[in-house]
């Protein structure tokens, strides 16, 4: 059939989408359909509300089969939005899927132009461009491609350990890379969470162990990514495991080897805890790590710096455990598809040194409050101080790097939320005074704003205005060693002096600091401030541009831990899909040689980032195969001699698209 | 004020498929104003763009030429944008020995998250070949009025 469709006359059909009035209020949908009668072969032109729909959709199927159409041009929307759409109606109705062309007037035209005049005229170039061109279209058929059933989660915070564990649920085996040496991300380092105040260990813990023990969870801690080759379904990761000096599968947390160390108390600094304890050369990040495995700091361990340890640790292991041998290890994987759950960091306090953070001892980050109310934290839940006396009075300090045009301008969505949780925290465990200093109470989800409502009534204190600075100045008596946050009260109008004891800045959320070089890759792409880019704000936002690679969590902007989970079961159903399916239908638009105009110069060949060139010795051409070639059409641009073409991008669907785009002004 | 319109260049526009086009839709969907003269043709990967087609387009009528790829590193064929760049090099030169001015034919990279580059850069664009005024070549087409006309007669 599609041999007499390509030699048949074409017989175009044009649809002009209103899209309700996103075009139709930017765009003359007359004047374009009388415009598109115009064209050459141009056998049908109409126009409905909304083409996407079903009797959109019916509209062309019909005149395909009633008018004997061979061409269909939709104009409407952006292909990335509705090519799908179309090409699948266009297969229904019998045509090949490929003698379809859209025209963007959405997008690049009605959105964009404040004009109406000109609105319609640019609609006008971009329907000829698109006839031009579909006349050229040839019959093509998707290449099938088996999908590799198991998936690769990178991230073992909340959003990475509910992915892992519904994907192994569901029977699919499951990778997760996690950079530190135990999961958890940041919400093993909270008490209690918001707004329910249930405890985060107890509902966070059991997942933890439920992914150690799961038999289709396979966790690479400890690790990262170093490579990502192939493409949707069947991609080759590769797996940097950074030495422990410990056999995982020897040891048993039992902590013994930490006891026996050289070192008899902590010296370095322990991350987990932010930095509020010290730890030893050889320990377990937080009693619930997992996997429960010590490992080794090569920073600061002396064996490992100088050889020269007595090494009482190693004697300790009653299992032989720790090998002061071991090296970083590399693991190859095969996978289907990639959920990226990295999530976020939290801004550093230091860059607004009005706040006197890293000057005034008693200046704290949110997160490092986090650990002084956690039971298993380095003051086993006590709200101290530095000097470990008790603070009598506490001002917390909202949108610390969030909605500021000099740090970040996007607001954190949890600050208010989790200022409100500390706030009852330390007030409960220390019958202190509490001030929150907010610019706006943002406490939208459910339960939220009744937390507020409760905090209000707990007696906590509210100032709406932005905290001016954190300084040791003092001016009265009752100021005398204490610190004191000036801040404008916008509610009555007036500056304010607060002495307070402690200081807790609640720090806004950002993306890693090496989100660039992760977005890179997995070839996906990041917004301006680093969260990793969704492929539609609203309709796909666990997918990326890059197919079979989908992301959750925060690493995609800031977001609570429902939110989270959320999201990340969202990720799961789209990699499920890919994967269930069983195999990936890729775009037919690769590049192909005409064996009677190649010279055998072997320009493409070194062009071709891929490989999927070679050069035919008996024949003296360069030959491509389509199984290797991804489509960029790099080796046609240079090919000298015309021989090499793309398909559904020929050199001469280009030409008659560019004669078409400027056939009217 | 004369009767003759101000002249109004017209922009032919080569986007990469993943990212300047997509950054374009972008643009789009935040609803970012910008000027109505620039037509994009999408190809996958400005590694595609054959240094013919900048000639065609001119030749066709078109004043200017923006071509959008991913920024250096980002290419998702890896390194199309790159060789593209080389070529662009080249291009430039031999169309100035056209005397082409070379501001008539800008490379940018635009990532999918830059809709508002996509607004700056096209707004910038036309502005500046507007004051280069048309492409004066000889037997160039001059842009018709009315192409119904044009076709009515094809
Ligand atoms: C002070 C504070 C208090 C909060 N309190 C609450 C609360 O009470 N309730 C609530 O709902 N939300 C709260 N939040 C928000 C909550 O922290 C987030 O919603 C949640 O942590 C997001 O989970 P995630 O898995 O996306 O990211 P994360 O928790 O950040 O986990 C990401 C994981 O990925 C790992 N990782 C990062 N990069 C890589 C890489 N390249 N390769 C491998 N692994 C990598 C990290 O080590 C980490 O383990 C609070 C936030 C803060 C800052």
């Amino acid at each position: 059939m599609s041999e007499t469709m390509q030699s048949a006359e074409p017989r175009v059909g044009v649809y002009v989408c209103h899209c309700g009035i996103n075009i139709a209020a930017k765009v003359d949908i007359a004047a374009v359909v009388e415009f598109a009668k115009t064209l050459p072969y141009v056998i049908v032109v109409r126009d409905y509300k909304f083409m996407c729909s079903d009797p959109g959709q019916e509209l062309l199927q019909q005149d395909i089969k009633e008018l004997g159409l061979n061409r269909i041009v939709v104009a409407s929307c952006s292909p990335l939005m509705h090519e799908a759409t179309f090409r699948h109606a266009t297969e229904a109705a019998g045509l090949n899927q490929f003698y379809f062309q859209m025209a963007n007037i959405r997008e690049h035209v009605s959105w964009v132009t404040a004009d109406k005049a000109l609105a319609t005229r640019k609609s006008q170039a971009l329907v000829s461009a698109a006839v031009r061109r579909v006349v050229l279209n040839e019959p093509l058929e998707h290449q099938k491609v088996p999908v590799k059933p198991n998936v690769l989660v990178v991230g073992g915070g909340i959003a990475g350990i509910h992915a892992a564990l519904t994907l192994a649920n569901a029977g699919k085996q499951v990778t997760l890379v996690e950079r530190e040496p135990t999961i958890g991300g940041h919400m093993a380092k909270f008490d209690k969470t918001f707004p329910t105040l249930d405890c985060a260990a107890c509902i966070l813990t059991p997942k933890m162990s439920m992914v150690r023990s799961h038999p289709n969870i396979t966790m690479l801690t400890y690790a990262e990514v170093v490579g990502v080759e192939g493409y949707v379904g069947n991609f080759t990761v590769k797996v940097k495991k950074k030495a422990r000096y410990v056999h995982e599968e020897l040891c048993v947390g039992c902590n013994e080897c930490v006891e026996a160390c050289v070192y008899k108390e902590g010296r370095f600094t322990d991350t987990f805890n932010e930095g509020l304890s010290k730890r030893k050369p050889v320990y377990m990040p937080f009693p619930q790590a997992t996997p429960s495995v010590v490992l080794i700091d090569p920073e600061s361990c002396i064996e490992l710096k100088t050889g020269k340890c007595k090494k009482q640790c190693a004697t300790a292991c009653t299992r032989n455990a720790i090998d002061f041998t071991m090296t970083d290890e590399i693991v190859a994987l095969e996978v289907g598809a990639i959920i990226i759950a990295t999530g976020f960091q939290t801004f550093d306090a230091t860059r607004i040194p009005q706040y006197g953070y890293g000057k005034f001892p008693n200046v704290y980050t949110s997160l490092e409050v986090e650990r002084l109310v956690n039971a298993s934290g380095p003051t086993g839940g006590e709200v101290q101080l530095r000097d470990g006396s008790t603070p009598k009075r506490v001002g917390i300090i909202h949108c610390v790097g969030s909605r500021d045009e000099k740090t970040n301008r996007h607001c954190s969505r949890v600050c208010c939320m989790y200022s409100l949780k500390l706030a009852h925290l330390i007030h409960e465990r220390t019958d202190a005074e509490v001030y929150n200093l907010y610019i706006d109470m943002r406490t939208p989800g459910k339960g939220y704003e009744e937390f507020y409502d409760k905090l209000l009534k707990e007696g906590v204190n509210f100032i709406r205005g932005r905290a001016a600075e954190v300084t040791d100045w003092t001016v009265t008596p009752e100021e005398e060693g204490k610190l004191v946050i000036r801040a404008e009260d916008t509610l009555i109008g007036v500056v304010r002096r607060i002495p307070v004891d402690m200081v807790v800045l609640s720090v806004g959320l950002e993306a890693h600091a090496d989100a660039d070089e992760v977005r890179r890759l997995f070839n996906i792409s990041c917004s301006k401030e680093g969260w990793f880019l969704e492929r539609h704000p609203k309709l796909a936002p666990v997918s990326t541009f890059t197919d079979g690679i989908f992301i959750a969590g925060a690493c995609q902007g800031p977001k609570d831990i429902p939110d989270t989970v959320a999201q990340a079961g969202a990720a799961v159903a789209e990699a499920l899909a890919l994967v269930d399916r069983g195999f990936v239908e890729l775009e037919p638009n690769t590049a192909f040689i005409t064996k009677e105009l190649c010279s055998g110069c072997h320009t493409c060949i070194a062009m071709c980032p891929f490989s999927a060139i070679r050069y035919n010795k008996e024949a003296g051409v360069a030959e491509i195969n389509p199984a290797l070639c991804k489509g960029c059409g790099t080796c046609v641009a240079a090919c000298p001699s015309g021989a090499a073409q793309q398909h559904l991008f020929t050199d001469e669907q280009i030409f008659q698209e560019i004669e078409g785009v400027l056939n009217y002004v | 004020m004369s009767d003759t319109p101000a002249f109004e260049p017209r922009i032919v526009a080569f986007f990469c498929n993943w990212c300047t086009y997509t950054a374009a839709d972008l643009a789009g969907t935040a609803r970012l104003t910008y000027a109505p003269n620039v037509r994009v043709v999408r190809i996958m990967c400005s590694g595609r763009l054959d240094p013919q087609f900048v000639v065609t387009a001119l030749r066709q009528g078109a004043d200017g030429v923006l071509i959008g790829g991913c920024h250096p590193g980002d290419c998702h064929y890896q390194e199309g944008n790159y060789k593209m760049l080389r070529r662009f090099h080249l291009l430039k030169r031999m169309l100035k020995q056209f005397g082409i001015d070379d501001q008539r034919v800008r490379l940018e990279w635009i990532s999918a998250s830059e809709g508002d580059k996509v607004q700056r850069v096209i707004n910038e664009m036309v502005a500046q070949v507007r004051d280069l005024g048309p492409l004066a070549l000889v037997g160039k087409p001059t842009p018709h009025p009315d192409a119904s006309e044009k076709h009515a007669a094809a």
